[in-house]
């Protein structure tokens, strides 16, 4: 069963994205949203941990967030793939499961 | 009255909760009152500071520009901690360019933000009468 695993606080701020990461199962998503998109910039103190979950886990970042936040897409670590709201329900629908990392 | 030294700490993220909002709304008013008020970004908050944030698509308010008018308030020092800003990958370069015109000077324009380390910071907050936590 696949689940999408949603992240919406900054991994500098909590550990939500190293929990979700460490208690998510091999072929899961990841998606980053609200504050949680710092987790998918590159050059930052946990840049590593994230591409190393990489193997394991298709990652996704919510677009519009980054842009509040004056984030470039362009830093965003490569693999990472950048969507919008419609892709945010298409990921909703292509996975069993949704669980919230609140 | 007597002046007294306010420092504006800065720790959060914009966006995402409502402290970094709230906290310059407090500044402004504050602004009224002629203290020394200064600000602190450490931690997620120098993310408030970010150059081209853009809010369009998440239909909340922008008002990363508003820190742009504090130089106009006579709030004329952000200080920014270098190690925050390295652990999230940033420089300054990324961050706005904030100025304040010094009337002791013909007006020039002078940069608001003070890249410091983090023993530097602890010294300014030191020098503290108030420091308001966000």
């Amino acid at each position: 069963m696949s689940t999408l695993h949603t992240v919406n606080k900054s991994p500098f701020e909590r550990d939500s994205l190293a929990t979700c990461i460490r208690l998510s199962t091999k072929g899961c998503a990841i998606l980053l949203i609200e504050d949680g998109v710092f987790g998918a910039m590159s050059g930052t103190d946990h840049s590593d941990m994230v591409s190393a979950a990489m193997k394991d886990a298709s990652f996704y970042v919510l677009g519009p967030d980054l842009a509040a936040r004056g984030m470039s897409e362009d830093r965003v670590i490569d693999g990472i793939q950048v969507v919008d709201y419609s892709g945010f329900v298409d990921l909703t629908t292509k996975h069993d499961t949704c669980q919230a990392w609140l | 009255m007597s002046t007294k030294k306010f420092m504006f700490l800065n720790r959060k993220a914009p966006y995402g909760t409502v402290y970094a909002l709230e906290s310059l709304e407090v500044v402004l008013i504050g602004a009224a009152f002629e203290q020394d008020v200064s600000l602190a970004f450490v931690g997620d908050g120098v993310y408030q500071i970010t150059k081209g944030q853009s809010t369009d698509g998440i239909g909340m308010k922008n008002f990363s520009p508003t820190f742009k008018a504090l130089g106009d308030y006579e709030i004329t020092k952000l200080y920014v901690e270098k190690e925050s800003l390295e652990a999230r990958g940033l420089t300054l370069d990324d961050l706005m360019e904030l100025t304040w015109e010094d009337e002791d000077d013909d007006w020039a324009e002078k940069p608001s933000i003070r890249l410091v380390s983090s023993e530097e910071l602890a010294a300014v907050f030191d020098e503290q009468d108030v420091v308001l936590s966000f």
